[in-house]
Protein backbone atom coordinates (compact mmCIF):
# COMPACT_ATOMS: atom_id res chain seq x y z
CA UNK A 1 0.00 0.00 0.00
CA UNK A 2 1.00 3.68 -0.57
CA UNK A 3 1.72 5.78 1.90
CA UNK A 4 0.33 9.36 1.50
CA UNK A 5 2.04 12.48 3.22
CA UNK A 6 1.73 15.80 3.96
CA UNK A 7 3.52 18.50 5.43
CA UNK A 8 2.16 21.82 7.97
CA UNK A 9 4.88 24.14 9.24
CA UNK A 10 7.83 21.46 10.06
CA UNK A 11 5.89 18.20 10.85
CA UNK A 12 6.05 15.46 8.11
CA UNK A 13 2.68 13.69 8.60
CA UNK A 14 2.19 10.15 6.88
CA UNK A 15 -0.67 7.93 6.52
CA UNK A 16 -0.68 5.03 6.43
CA UNK A 17 -2.99 2.22 4.77
CA UNK A 18 -3.70 -0.97 4.33
CA UNK A 19 -1.73 -4.14 6.20
CA UNK A 20 1.64 -3.51 8.27
CA UNK A 21 3.03 -6.73 8.70
CA UNK A 22 6.85 -7.45 8.12
CA UNK A 23 6.80 -7.76 4.38
CA UNK A 24 4.86 -4.44 4.44
CA UNK A 25 6.94 -2.26 7.09
CA UNK A 26 9.66 -2.48 4.81
CA UNK A 27 8.50 -0.17 2.28
CA UNK A 28 6.61 2.06 4.96
CA UNK A 29 10.40 3.08 6.31
CA UNK A 30 11.96 3.85 3.02
CA UNK A 31 8.81 5.68 1.95
CA UNK A 32 8.59 7.85 5.68
CA UNK A 33 12.64 8.22 5.82
CA UNK A 34 12.88 9.13 2.46
CA UNK A 35 9.81 12.00 2.64
CA UNK A 36 11.32 12.75 6.01
CA UNK A 37 15.03 13.48 4.82
CA UNK A 38 13.90 14.51 1.62
CA UNK A 39 11.75 17.49 3.05
CA UNK A 40 14.30 18.20 6.00
CA UNK A 41 11.36 18.42 8.60
CA UNK A 42 11.59 18.06 12.34
CA UNK A 43 8.67 15.83 13.60
CA UNK A 44 6.56 12.61 12.06
CA UNK A 45 2.98 12.09 12.55
CA UNK A 46 1.94 8.53 11.66
CA UNK A 47 -1.69 8.32 10.90
CA UNK A 48 -3.09 4.85 11.52
CA UNK A 49 -6.31 5.37 10.90
CA UNK A 50 -6.64 4.08 7.15
CA UNK A 51 -4.53 0.59 8.50
CA UNK A 52 -6.72 -2.30 8.79
CA UNK A 53 -3.79 -4.67 10.48
CA UNK A 54 -1.20 -4.18 12.07
CA UNK A 55 1.13 -7.05 13.85
CA UNK A 56 4.55 -6.29 16.20
CA UNK A 57 6.39 -5.22 12.91
CA UNK A 58 4.41 -2.04 13.47
CA UNK A 59 5.98 -1.13 16.70
CA UNK A 60 9.58 -1.26 15.16
CA UNK A 61 8.31 0.75 12.79
CA UNK A 62 6.89 3.09 15.60
CA UNK A 63 10.53 3.04 17.13
CA UNK A 64 12.71 3.13 14.00
CA UNK A 65 10.95 6.58 13.69
CA UNK A 66 10.84 7.55 16.89
CA UNK A 67 15.06 7.39 16.73
CA UNK A 68 15.25 9.26 13.52
CA UNK A 69 13.35 12.53 15.09
CA UNK A 70 14.62 12.10 18.55
CA UNK A 71 18.26 12.65 16.82
CA UNK A 72 16.99 15.87 14.96
CA UNK A 73 15.75 16.60 18.05
CA UNK A 74 11.79 16.33 16.85
CA UNK A 75 9.00 14.94 18.17
CA UNK A 76 7.11 11.64 16.90
CA UNK A 77 3.32 11.47 17.35
CA UNK A 78 0.65 8.82 16.36
CA UNK A 79 -2.75 9.15 15.92
CA UNK A 80 -6.18 7.40 14.35
CA UNK A 81 -5.12 4.02 16.48
CA UNK A 82 -7.77 1.58 16.89
CA UNK A 83 -8.32 -0.16 20.09
CA UNK A 84 -6.46 -3.67 19.05
CA UNK A 85 -3.26 -1.48 18.12
CA UNK A 86 -3.15 0.21 21.29
CA UNK A 87 -3.37 -3.66 22.96
CA UNK A 88 0.10 -4.16 21.13
CA UNK A 89 1.98 -1.06 21.44
CA UNK A 90 1.44 -0.76 25.04
CA UNK A 91 2.56 -4.37 25.24
CA UNK A 92 5.98 -2.64 23.61
CA UNK A 93 6.13 0.22 26.11
CA UNK A 94 5.51 2.20 22.92
CA UNK A 95 3.61 5.00 24.72
CA UNK A 96 6.53 6.33 26.77
CA UNK A 97 8.36 7.28 24.64
CA UNK A 98 5.78 8.60 21.56
CA UNK A 99 2.90 10.90 22.10
CA UNK A 100 -0.87 9.35 20.94
CA UNK A 101 -3.35 12.15 19.52
CA UNK A 102 -6.38 11.07 18.71
CA UNK A 103 -6.91 12.45 15.05
CA UNK A 104 -4.62 14.10 12.55
CA UNK A 105 -5.67 17.41 13.73
CA UNK A 106 -4.96 16.70 17.22
CA UNK A 107 -1.54 14.76 17.13
CA UNK A 108 -0.56 18.48 14.73
CA UNK A 109 -1.85 20.72 17.98
CA UNK A 110 -0.12 18.38 20.25
CA UNK A 111 3.35 18.66 18.59
CA UNK A 112 2.80 22.46 17.98
CA UNK A 113 2.26 22.68 21.66
CA UNK A 114 5.62 20.45 22.97
CA UNK A 115 7.62 22.33 20.36
CA UNK A 116 6.60 25.29 22.06
CA UNK A 117 6.57 24.07 25.38
CA UNK A 118 10.12 22.52 24.62
CA UNK A 119 11.29 26.06 22.92
CA UNK A 120 9.85 27.99 26.25
CA UNK A 121 7.37 29.83 24.17
CA UNK A 122 3.82 30.00 24.92
CA UNK A 123 1.71 27.97 22.47
CA UNK A 124 -0.92 30.22 20.45
CA UNK A 125 -3.75 28.34 19.32
CA UNK A 126 -2.75 27.83 15.78
CA UNK A 127 -1.91 30.85 14.53
CA UNK A 128 -2.85 29.29 11.06
CA UNK A 129 -3.98 26.21 10.60
CA UNK A 130 -2.21 24.28 7.79
CA UNK B 1 2.71 -28.84 28.17
CA UNK B 2 0.17 -30.22 30.45
CA UNK B 3 -4.02 -29.06 30.27
CA UNK B 4 -6.21 -30.28 28.57
CA UNK B 5 -4.96 -29.78 24.99
CA UNK B 6 -2.08 -31.85 25.12
CA UNK B 7 -4.04 -35.04 26.23
CA UNK B 8 -6.11 -34.38 23.14
CA UNK B 9 -5.82 -35.12 19.94
CA UNK B 10 -3.00 -33.02 18.73
CA UNK B 11 -1.54 -32.15 15.14
CA UNK B 12 0.24 -34.96 13.68
CA UNK B 13 3.75 -33.76 14.48
CA UNK B 14 3.40 -32.33 17.80
CA UNK B 15 4.08 -36.03 19.25
CA UNK B 16 6.14 -34.61 22.18
CA UNK B 17 3.22 -32.77 23.57
CA UNK B 18 2.15 -35.46 25.85
CA UNK B 19 2.18 -38.87 26.48
CA UNK B 20 -1.08 -39.78 26.21
CA UNK B 21 -1.32 -38.42 22.49
CA UNK B 22 -1.11 -41.39 20.80
CA UNK B 23 -4.40 -42.69 22.69
CA UNK B 24 -7.00 -43.36 20.44
CA UNK B 25 -9.96 -40.87 20.15
CA UNK B 26 -13.11 -42.46 21.13
CA UNK B 27 -15.95 -41.49 18.85
CA UNK B 28 -18.85 -42.89 20.47
CA UNK B 29 -19.06 -41.31 24.01
CA UNK B 30 -19.05 -37.49 23.29
CA UNK B 31 -22.10 -36.57 24.90
CA UNK B 32 -21.21 -37.25 28.68
CA UNK B 33 -18.01 -36.28 28.69
CA UNK B 34 -17.81 -33.42 25.91
CA UNK B 35 -14.62 -35.23 24.26
CA UNK B 36 -13.36 -32.46 22.28
CA UNK B 37 -12.87 -33.96 18.80
CA UNK B 38 -10.70 -32.67 15.91
CA UNK B 39 -13.59 -31.85 13.11
CA UNK B 40 -11.75 -30.22 10.42
CA UNK B 41 -8.05 -29.66 9.12
CA UNK B 42 -6.37 -27.96 6.78
CA UNK B 43 -2.90 -28.04 5.65
CA UNK B 44 -0.52 -25.71 3.48
CA UNK B 45 3.16 -24.81 2.11
CA UNK B 46 3.79 -21.64 0.90
CA UNK B 47 7.50 -20.79 -0.40
CA UNK B 48 9.13 -19.06 2.59
CA UNK B 49 9.37 -15.24 1.35
CA UNK B 50 7.61 -12.26 3.56
CA UNK B 51 4.71 -11.90 1.42
CA UNK B 52 3.07 -14.60 2.13
CA UNK B 53 2.54 -13.32 5.50
CA UNK B 54 -0.70 -11.77 4.19
CA UNK B 55 -1.58 -15.07 2.50
CA UNK B 56 -0.93 -17.48 5.27
CA UNK B 57 -3.02 -15.22 7.82
CA UNK B 58 -5.74 -14.71 5.20
CA UNK B 59 -5.89 -18.46 4.71
CA UNK B 60 -6.19 -19.36 8.47
CA UNK B 61 -8.60 -16.75 9.10
CA UNK B 62 -10.82 -17.93 5.58
CA UNK B 63 -10.43 -21.63 7.32
CA UNK B 64 -11.91 -20.23 11.02
CA UNK B 65 -14.25 -17.70 9.75
CA UNK B 66 -16.25 -21.38 9.58
CA UNK B 67 -16.98 -21.54 13.67
CA UNK B 68 -18.21 -17.77 13.12
CA UNK B 69 -15.65 -16.37 15.39
CA UNK B 70 -15.61 -12.60 16.68
CA UNK B 71 -13.74 -9.85 14.82
CA UNK B 72 -11.35 -9.28 17.99
CA UNK B 73 -11.05 -13.29 17.89
CA UNK B 74 -10.46 -13.31 14.07
CA UNK B 75 -8.03 -10.31 14.17
CA UNK B 76 -6.01 -12.30 17.37
CA UNK B 77 -5.35 -15.45 15.28
CA UNK B 78 -4.22 -13.28 12.28
CA UNK B 79 -1.45 -11.28 14.31
CA UNK B 80 -0.16 -15.14 15.77
CA UNK B 81 -0.27 -16.06 12.59
CA UNK B 82 1.58 -13.57 10.97
CA UNK B 83 4.02 -13.45 13.86
CA UNK B 84 4.77 -17.38 13.70
CA UNK B 85 5.40 -17.09 9.49
CA UNK B 86 7.72 -13.81 9.95
CA UNK B 87 9.87 -15.35 12.52
CA UNK B 88 9.83 -18.62 10.19
CA UNK B 89 11.02 -16.15 7.17
CA UNK B 90 13.13 -13.72 8.84
CA UNK B 91 14.83 -16.43 11.53
CA UNK B 92 13.92 -19.97 10.52
CA UNK B 93 15.22 -19.00 6.69
CA UNK B 94 17.38 -15.78 7.17
CA UNK B 95 15.38 -13.22 5.49
CA UNK B 96 13.49 -15.75 3.08
CA UNK B 97 14.11 -17.94 0.37
CA UNK B 98 12.18 -19.22 -2.88
CA UNK B 99 13.41 -22.83 -2.70
CA UNK B 100 12.55 -23.42 0.99
CA UNK B 101 8.69 -23.40 2.06
CA UNK B 102 6.93 -22.91 5.58
CA UNK B 103 4.15 -25.02 6.58
CA UNK B 104 1.00 -24.28 8.34
CA UNK B 105 -1.80 -26.43 9.91
CA UNK B 106 -4.84 -25.56 10.96
CA UNK B 107 -7.17 -27.71 12.66
CA UNK B 108 -10.25 -27.00 14.75
CA UNK B 109 -12.47 -29.09 17.39
CA UNK B 110 -15.68 -29.37 18.00
CA UNK B 111 -15.47 -27.82 21.53
CA UNK B 112 -14.09 -24.45 19.30
CA UNK B 113 -10.47 -25.29 20.31
CA UNK B 114 -8.45 -24.15 17.41
CA UNK B 115 -4.91 -24.62 16.83
CA UNK B 116 -2.25 -23.56 14.20
CA UNK B 117 1.17 -25.16 14.10
CA UNK B 118 3.77 -22.97 11.88
CA UNK B 119 7.29 -24.72 11.01
CA UNK B 120 10.17 -24.12 9.14
CA UNK B 121 13.26 -26.14 8.27
CA UNK B 122 15.39 -23.40 9.18
CA UNK B 123 18.60 -22.68 11.24
CA UNK B 124 16.43 -23.05 14.54
CA UNK B 125 16.03 -21.59 17.98
CA UNK B 126 19.23 -21.49 19.92
CA UNK B 127 17.29 -20.96 23.48
CA UNK B 128 13.89 -21.09 23.37
CA UNK B 129 13.17 -19.39 27.08
CA UNK B 130 15.83 -16.62 25.66
CA UNK B 131 13.79 -15.71 22.43
CA UNK B 132 10.45 -16.07 24.17
CA UNK B 133 11.52 -13.09 25.96
CA UNK B 134 9.98 -9.91 25.38
CA UNK B 135 12.17 -7.34 23.41
CA UNK B 136 14.71 -10.06 22.67
CA UNK B 137 15.62 -9.95 18.94
CA UNK B 138 18.32 -11.43 16.70
CA UNK B 139 17.91 -8.91 13.91
CA UNK B 140 18.40 -5.01 13.78
CA UNK B 141 17.52 -3.74 17.55
CA UNK B 142 15.94 -0.58 15.94
CA UNK B 143 13.54 -1.98 13.51
CA UNK B 144 12.80 -5.33 14.92
CA UNK B 145 10.86 -4.45 18.04
CA UNK B 146 11.60 -8.42 19.37
CA UNK B 147 8.02 -8.91 20.63
CA UNK B 148 6.89 -11.67 18.63
CA UNK B 149 6.07 -14.39 20.80
CA UNK B 150 5.36 -11.48 23.58
CA UNK B 151 2.23 -10.77 21.04
CA UNK B 152 1.49 -14.51 20.28
CA UNK B 153 1.30 -15.27 23.55
CA UNK B 154 -1.04 -12.56 24.74
CA UNK B 155 -3.16 -13.35 21.81
CA UNK B 156 -3.31 -17.43 21.46
CA UNK B 157 -4.18 -18.97 25.44
CA UNK B 158 -1.07 -21.12 24.72
CA UNK B 159 2.54 -21.12 22.24
CA UNK B 160 4.06 -24.62 22.07
CA UNK B 161 8.14 -23.80 20.47
CA UNK B 162 9.74 -27.06 19.47
CA UNK B 163 13.27 -26.07 17.71
CA UNK B 164 16.76 -27.92 17.03
CA UNK B 165 19.73 -25.83 15.83
CA UNK B 166 19.95 -26.07 12.33
CA UNK B 167 16.70 -28.36 11.96
CA UNK B 168 13.79 -26.36 12.13
CA UNK B 169 11.60 -25.01 14.49
CA UNK B 170 7.65 -25.22 14.92
CA UNK B 171 5.57 -22.90 16.72
CA UNK B 172 1.92 -24.25 17.50
CA UNK B 173 -0.33 -21.45 18.72
CA UNK B 174 -4.00 -22.89 20.72
CA UNK B 175 -6.73 -20.80 21.15
CA UNK B 176 -9.80 -21.70 22.40
CA UNK B 177 -12.61 -20.02 20.90
CA UNK B 178 -15.81 -18.64 22.56
CA UNK B 179 -18.44 -20.43 20.56
CA UNK B 180 -21.00 -23.10 20.56
CA UNK B 181 -19.83 -24.83 17.73
CA UNK B 182 -20.69 -28.38 17.68
CA UNK B 183 -20.75 -31.37 14.79
CA UNK B 184 -20.27 -30.98 10.87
Amino acid sequence: MKTEFEITDNILIAKLSGEIDHHEAADIRSDIDGTYAAFKKKHIIMDFSGVSFVDSSGIGVIMGRYKKTAENGGITAICGCSEYLRSILYMAGIFTIVKEAKNKEDAVKLVKRLEAAESGEIFQEEKEAE
Amino acid sequence: MSGIYSERHTLEKTESASETANEPVKKGDTAEVKESVAVNKMRTEFAALAVNEAFARAAAAAFFSRLDPTVEELTEIKTAVSEAVSNAVIHGYQGGSADKTVVMECEYENSGIIKIAVSDCGVGIKDVEEARRPLFTTGDAEERSGMGFTVMESFMDRVAVESEEGKGTRVTLIKSLDISYYGV
